[in-house]
């Protein structure tokens, strides 16, 4: 019938692509478990059936997103939390763009009061977007911050609140102590607060991203996660050995630097860019 | 950093170890977990490959399997590859040559520039240096002003940058001025890239050949992953790297990038980065490091 048969060495060369790919060899081997048998079994057609087949599997590790963030009831709190770099102030001023443009009034809280000069970056988004930053100064307690932040969302009636928090490594113990209280100041404002909690992830991340969600989670519950950095060569692998283990829905990709560089996650693209190869576009 | 890939060799290792006489199989088997364990802890698929190659070479020998601690020879022979691997021993920065020098700084988006480009300065400071911050980022927001904070800290003058001018321009003058005002060392700050974007990978190659500089220092994250290797294979294919500064180690990643890097591109690893604060930088020992590795 002109099918070609599978070469035995295609399993490794696909184990190659998603190790290469970030995915974590545990989780790929699993992947690729079932397939070898089924591959020994002369069970699958040939090498397209055989990709169909993996591409299914990993589609299936990933959360479906589901219906996504409500936006509402107003003041709708979004706790923006990562490791140092990975890209929170940025997403922040591109989840106000999205949310501006479907008409929605936006707060933005500077709740980095460590790293040099972030509440001026956050203003600096601030102005561009003419969106609010409420900010104190350098060094100050992040909890009045948010605090403040909140009651002036009240007073204004904004739809949205993005607060953005200092980078922190997932490892130490008083900063992770830290966004516990930062959540705890939210509900002394607004009881069912923060509505969401995103964990941003840097997309050349490798296994490291796993303990990152783990504590992030375990300290303040987060709802969703965010993928940057993906317009570069890394793929972000490391989000299905996440997804697998956490099953926290993925929300949205970064794919730049600009406010619109932001789209909403998509698993059918996002497994299918797993195996393309650079050099190729 | 390398905590979790420490353990995982300890354990094949004493495996190994238990076996007393080792057999062909036994190897295999032992290559094959320290393989795991290098992939797990982000070590470059092909760095691995290579490296498990070199290592079996040397260890299924009469030498090795017929010696009386055929074990310990193993691992002896890990230690000396990771060792390599890591670059050998600790290259410090070199500054000699026209004065003042000049160090640039790049990297990838939020690898930790801007913070170890003060981190430095306060270092060479301590050394008798008289350090000049530049801030030749004008795109991200707030950059320059980031930078000034931060030279404020430790009390080095920092260029005011004007960003509506191009880069280059503005890092030849901070150059001059730094002469003029009896500075010796040029810390030039430059804005994230991915390295594929060949416009502003053009811009360093600009200002590597305006401002000649001694050291081409890539600031990397320890958390990368396995593109790592693309990563400092293109600055280092464009700009001829001269040393890599490790940063946020002092978490739980698993530590393969500084492996891959260091094999592709032959860089030595100069610095690490242990932390947020600007005394929060250490020299780079490779045999220190693989001797932690090993659990030696
Ligand atoms: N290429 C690319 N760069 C991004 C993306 N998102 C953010 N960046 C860049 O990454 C760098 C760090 O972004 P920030 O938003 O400051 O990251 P952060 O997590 O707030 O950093 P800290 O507050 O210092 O922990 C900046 O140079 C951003 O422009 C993305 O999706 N793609
Ligand atoms: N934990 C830890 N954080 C670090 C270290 N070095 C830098 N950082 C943090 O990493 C984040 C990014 O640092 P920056 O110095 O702004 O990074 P950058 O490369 O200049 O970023 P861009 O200019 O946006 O490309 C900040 O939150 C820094 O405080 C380190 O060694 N350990
Ligand atoms: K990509
Ligand atoms: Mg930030
Ligand atoms: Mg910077």
């Amino acid at each position: 019938l002109g099918r070609k048969e599978i070469d035995p060495g295609l399993l490794d060369e696909l184990e190659e692509i998603l190790v290469t790919a970030d995915m974590g060899v545990a989780t790929v081997g699993k992947v690729l478990e079932e397939l070898r048998i089924q591959v020994k079994r002369r069970e699958l057609a040939d090498a397209g059936a055989l990709r169909e087949r993996l591409q299914d599997r990993i589609r299936a590790l990933l959360p479906p997103p589901g219906p996504g963030p409500a936006w509402a009831p107003a003041p709708f709190v979004v706790l923006v939390v990562g490791v140092n770099g990975v890209g929170k102030t940025t997403t922040i001023a591109k989840i106000a763009r999205r949310l501006q443009a479907e008409g929605k009034k936006v707060l933005l809280v500077a709740a980095d009061t460590f790293r040099a000069a972030a509440a001026e970056q956050l203003e600096t988004w601030g102005r561009r977007l003419d969106v609010p930053v409420v900010r104190h100064a350098a060094g100050a307690d992040p909890a009045a911050v948010v605090y403040d932040g909140l009651e002036a969302a009240i007073h204004r009636g904004a739809d949205v609140v993005l607060v953005d928090t200092a980078g922190r490594l997932h490892t130490k113990t008083n900063l992770m102590e830290e966004l516990k209280k930062l959540r705890r100041v939210i509900r002394k404002k607004v009881p069912e607060g923060p509505h969401e909690v995103f964990l941003v992830l840097d997309a050349t991340t490798g296994q490291n991203a796993v303990s990152q969600a783990r504590l992030f989670r375990e300290a303040v519950d987060v709802t969703g996660i965010v993928l940057t950095k993906l317009d570069g060569t890394a793929k972000g692998g490391i989000v299905v050995a996440v997804s697998d283990e956490m099953g926290i829905p993925i929300r949205y990709i970064g794919i730049g630097e600009g406010m619109d560089d932001l789209r909403p996650f998509d698993p059918d693209a996002f497994v299918s860019a797993l195996f393309e190869r650079e050099g190729a576009a | 950093m390398f905590d979790n890939l420490s353990d995982r060799l300890e354990s094949v290792f004493k495996r190994l170890k238990g076996y007393g006489r080792l057999s062909e199989d036994n190897i295999q088997e032992g290559l094959r977990e320290v393989r795991l364990a290098l992939l797990e802890a982000d070590v470059n698929f092909r760095v691995v490959k290579d490296f498990v190659a070199r290592v079996r070479e040397r260890a299924v020998g009469r030498e090795v399997m017929e010696s009386l601690t055929p074990a310990q020879q193993v691992v002896k022979i890990v230690h000396d590859e990771l060792v390599a691997l890591l670059g050998g021993r600790n290259r410090q920065l070199d500054l000699s040559g026209r004065q003042p020098a000049v160090l640039l700084l790049v990297g990838l988006q939020g690898s930790g520039k801007t913070t170890t480009a003060a981190k430095l300065a306060r270092w060479l400071l301590s050394k008798g240096r008289a350090p000049y911050l530049v801030p030749a980022d004008v795109y991200r927001p707030a950059a320059v002003e980031q930078l000034r904070v931060l030279g404020e800290r430790i009390g080095v003058p920092v260029h005011p940058t004007d960003t509506s001018r191009p880069p280059v321009e503005t890092a030849r003058e901070a150059v001059a001025r730094a002469g003029l005002q009896g500075l010796d060392t040029v810390i030039v700050d430059t804005a994230g890239r991915l390295h594929v974007d060949e416009a502003l990978m053009g811009e360093l190659r600009d200002l590597k050949a305006r401002l000649e500089p001694q050291e081409i220092l890539l600031v990397a994250d320890a958390m990368t992953g396995q593109d790592a290797v693309n990563i400092a294979g293109k600055f280092d294919a464009d700009l001829s790297l001269t040393g890599v500064i490790l940063t946020k180690v002092e978490g739980d990643a698993r530590g393969g990038a500084a492996l891959s890097i260091q094999a592709v591109t032959g860089t030595p690893i100069k610095f690490v980065g242990v932390g947020e604060k600007l005394d929060q930088l250490e020299p780079f020992h490779p045999e220190r490091i693989a001797d932690r590795i090993l659990g030696m």
